[in-house]
């Protein structure tokens, strides 16, 4: 086992190098560049200055060079300034990944709670009227656009209700628990049932094939309860394929909860991601992608370990 | 025991949802919350200038100059405004091979008393010169530096006279921005030991809750990147005591959600200034609830416009660009989609400017007018209603835009139907931002026409937009934004004397040459000027948009709440 996770580490290195420099050389390759868009809404902005601009901030070196100077301060630790921010690339990632973990840990576990026992109820009785239930809400969950969902959300229980606020982290002044608890349940939720329809559908599908297995046939013949049965015998095998589809929506979790983020006003690592692409804050955008890219690693790594634990047959 | 836990669970959940909704916001009134659709992305007032960072910033900390309401230049941290009249600006020889300008100006600014930063030293001529030493500097990264960078030394002559020695006669001598607090950044600047160390080591991105950094009314206490900042008031301001305690500024990105913030009551007010929810909306919101806001429309300098590439065949006749303009239909645009409340623009000078002349050719919307300088241009209309010329090629004209822009795209999709009516026929090819302003554009790559707009300070010279020396090319490594290539000796002359003059009638008799050239040229089609809408709380008084860019937040310790 340490073999493996030792194995795994190196390889997941070596991604994130190859990442980086793929990375980069794509934001480089996107055209123009933040000085461009700053002369379109500043016409005072002289040729001069803006070419003087363009040397203070590195932007006249030539792509390769930009990176190898990164990559050397990024081995010695140093991620480099945001140039739109102007603040070590740290201290801007730091909030933005707490607000994200916040909201996509939450709601990652509400959505996996959802889709067990819901996928768990619409496999015991396929084609049953609570499968046809589960399903017309996971089909709902999986084709209603995110944007469209927190909006609604914020309309009925924040404009119509005003049982919850409409955006933001906390009110200013406050910052209790219960306040933080206040804001975060509308984007936890509306990230929660986007995630919850494409779940709920894997883990009944998954369920549906092992409880048509043989061994299952022999938990019930040898008068193990259905709960038992179903539970430990069939859910442990079912896990599996599952557990690979979730460990791959978690990586992508840390930069697709961009719309909620937005709509909520949430200041996390989506929008950052999304923001420092498009202002061509590479420092930023490239540590926020390659963040983005171990987690992915990481919890791919956990999945295989998990592999290991639910069917001791599948070695590491 | 089973059931007992459960039914713990349950009334500990239903007790946690209740507290959960019942535990909702309490506003007073001497707190205001402002939404806003875009977040600073950094504090420091004279790098990255954005006009979110303006607005916030109008509140913390003010201009040495500012144009007020009437659009007058007026002092606000001066006790007069330096002129030839009343000497304190005197033109001057420079000395004998000085690089540059063989003439000068010795420009004499008052500092007025009774100022103080949030920390409670004193604001000083010294504070004028440092920040005059750092815009002069190329290494500060100061992006708009011609005003301080035309400083080439200030004389300290006590705490309140400085005199400031610019490099060249410029008109621009009164225009004197904020002064950064020498005390607080003075050793951050002198420490920067490369390019760029000053830009990322400055208190105002590092500590910009720095009270010392901030000499307006309010001071910035608190911020949450990118949702989040808070505004207390400066313990240490001697002008009018600002009523409200708490100005909170709220970032939301999506405009929808943003409107829905103010109807939740989350938020209350949005400004307009490009900052806050689009016209539509505001009209939409108008309807629905008029009794809630008060809605105040307001024109800008913001102009929206299209460029027409100088160098296409097609569109190099000056005919065709006229038929073009009589082709659409700007007053129906308007009161369609804007509810009338967009002013028709002749030229890119605002009727609101002193400087504007209704003495220019006009192009009321008249398409019989717009055929027949298009067949005297040599286009006939052809079976398929798409006008030809004597070899058989098509009047067709590639029109492009931001895509994603909602009203944008609405606007260039009626100009299309109508130039269609007036027999040109219309490609649309949109792009996004980042392609076109930084390839597009840029590069004068594209083919036919794009639309978006300027915004310009008042009585700004228009070298950047219209000068010959302007125009994008390898040999000037594309820099420029004179996209169309137009080049006009009216407007070149002109450019030097609106810089230059320091004659105000002079200048005047420049500035309606200028836009008389451009109405009869037509290299750019004028639209309209756009229209900002503000949603202001019925509880709130005494703010006043003023329609250019130095904003009502500049005047908001006058602002009172009921």
């Amino acid at each position: 086992m340490t073999k493996f996770i030792l194995r795994r580490c190196l390889q997941a290195l070596l991604v994130l190098f190859v990442m980086s420099f793929v990375i980069y050389a794509l934001i480089g390759l996107m055209p123009g560049d933040p000085l461009d868009l700053m002369i379109q809404s500043n016409p005072g902005a002289t040729p001069e200055v803006v070419a003087r601009l363009r040397a203070i901030y590195g932007l006249d070196q030539p792509l390769y060079l930009r990176y190898l100077h990164w990559l050397w301060d990024a081995l010695r630790g140093d991620l480099g300034f945001s140039r739109t921010h102007s603040q070590p690339v740290l201290e801007v990632l730091i909030p933005a990944l707490w607000t994200t973990c916040k909201l996509m840990l939450i709601s990652f576990v509400l959505s996996v709670i959802l889709a067990m026992v819901l996928g768990i109820v619409a496999a015991l009785k396929p084609g049953g009227w609570i499968d046809g239930l589960i399903s017309l809400g996971a089909f709902a969950g999986i084709s209603v656009p995110v944007f469209w969902l927190a909006l609604m959300m914020i309309l009925v229980f924040a404009v119509r209700l005003h049982w919850l606020p409409a955006s933001g982290i906390a009110n200013v002044g406050d910052g209790s628990l219960l306040d933080h608890t206040r804001h975060l349940i509308m984007p936890v939720v509306t990230l929660a049932l986007a995630n919850t329809g494409g779940f709920t559908r894997f883990v009944r599908a998954s369920m549906i094939e092992t409880l048509r297995m043989d061994h299952i046939r022999t938990a019930r013949a040898k008068g193990n309860g259905e709960g038992r049965v179903v539970l430990v015998h069939a859910l442990r095998n079912a896990l599996i394929p599952v557990v690979t589809v979730m460990a791959l929506s978690f990586g992508t979790l840390f930069s697709g909860a961009l719309l909620t983020e937005t709509m909520f006003a949430q200041p996390g690592m989506g929008k950052m991601i999304y923001d420092s692409i498009l202002s061509n804050d590479f420092n930023l955008a490239l540590s926020g992608l390659l963040f983005a890219t171990l987690v992915t690693l990481v919890s791919n790594l956990f999945a295989d370990i998990a592999y290991g634990w639910l069917d001791p047959r599948i070695s590491l | 025991m089973g059931g007992k836990l459960e039914r713990r669970i349950i009334r500990f959940l239903f007790a946690l949802a209740l507290s959960l909704l019942a535990a909702g916001p309490v506003l007073a009134r001497d707190q205001l919350v402002i939404g806003l659709a875009s977040f600073p992305t950094q504090m420091h007032p004279e790098i990255n200038p954005e006009a979110v960072k303006s607005y916030v910033e109008g509140f913390t900390l003010r201009p040495v100059t500012i144009h007020d309401k009437s659009w007058s230049l007026v002092c606000s941290y001066c006790t007069v405004v330096p002129s030839l009249e009343n000497g304190l600006v005197r033109i001057v020889d420079r000395p004998a091979g000085a690089p540059g300008h063989t003439r000068g100006m010795e420009v004499t600014v008052k500092v007025k008393p009774g100022l103080f930063w949030g920390d409670g030293v004193p604001v000083t001529a010294r504070d004028l010169a440092f920040t005059a030493k750092v815009g002069h500097d190329p290494a500060s990264g100061f992006a708009n530096s011609h005003t301080w960078g035309m400083v080439e030394k200030v004389d300290v002559v006590d705490d309140r006279t400085a005199v400031m020695h610019l490099d060249e006669v410029s008109t621009l001598y009164d225009r004197i921005g904020d002064m950064l607090s020498e005390h607080v950044e003075g050793p951050v600047y002198e420490a920067a030991k490369s390019p760029g160390d000053y830009i990322n080591q400055s208190f105002y991105n590092r500590a910009p809750t720095t009270p010392g950094l901030w000499n307006g009314p309010y001071l910035v206490s608190e911020i949450t990147n990118g949702t989040t900042i808070v505004l207390t008031p400066n313990p240490y301001w001697t002008g009018h005591r600002p009523q409200i305690r708490r100005i909170v500024f709220r970032t939301v990105d999506n405009t929808a959600a943003l409107l829905a913030n103010l109807q939740s009551g989350d938020i209350d007010m949005t400004p307009g200034e490009g900052m806050g929810l689009t016209i539509d909306q505001v009209l939409a919101l108008a309807k629905a609830e008029p009794d809630r806001f008060d809605y105040v429309y307001k024109p800008t300098l913001a102009y929206d416009h299209i460029d027409v590439n100088l160098d296409n065949k097609i569109l190099s006749d000056v005919r065709v660009r006229r038929a073009l303009l009589h082709a659409v239909d700007r007053k129906t645009m308007s009161d369609r989609l804007f509810g009338g409340k967009l002013p028709i623009a002749d030229s890119w000078v605002s009727p609101l400017e002193h400087i504007y002349t209704p003495d220019v050719a006009h192009y009321p919307y008249d398409p019989t007018k717009a055929r027949a300088l298009l067949a005297e241009a040599g286009w006939t209309p052809g079976s398929d209603g798409i006008c030809r010329n004597a070899v058989g090629d098509k009047l067709s004209v590639t029109f492009s835009v931001t895509s994603g822009v909602r009203l944008r795209e609405l606007m260039q999709q009626v100009i299309q139907s109508q130039w269609k009516t007036a027999c040109v026929e219309t490609i649309i090819k949109n792009e996004p931002p980042r392609l076109l302003f930084g390839e597009t554009l840029k590069r004068r790559s594209f083919q036919g026409v794009v639309m978006y707009s300027w915004l310009f300070p008042v009585e700004s010279s228009p070298r950047q937009l219209l000068g010959s020396d302007q125009i994008p090319s390898v040999a000037n490594n594309f820099s420029g934004t004179n996209y169309m290539g137009w080049r006009n000796a009216v407007v070149d002359a002109g450019i030097t004397t609106v810089e230059t003059e320091l004659e105000p009638a002079k200048r005047q008799i420049a500035w309606a040459a200028m836009q008389r050239a451009y109405a009869e040229e037509l290299p750019v089609l004028p639209l309209f000027f756009r229209v900002e809408a503000h949603t202001i709380p019925k509880w709130l008084h005494g703010l006043e948009p003023t329609g250019h860019n130095e904003y009502a937040v500049n005047w908001a310790e006058d602002w009172t709440a009921d």
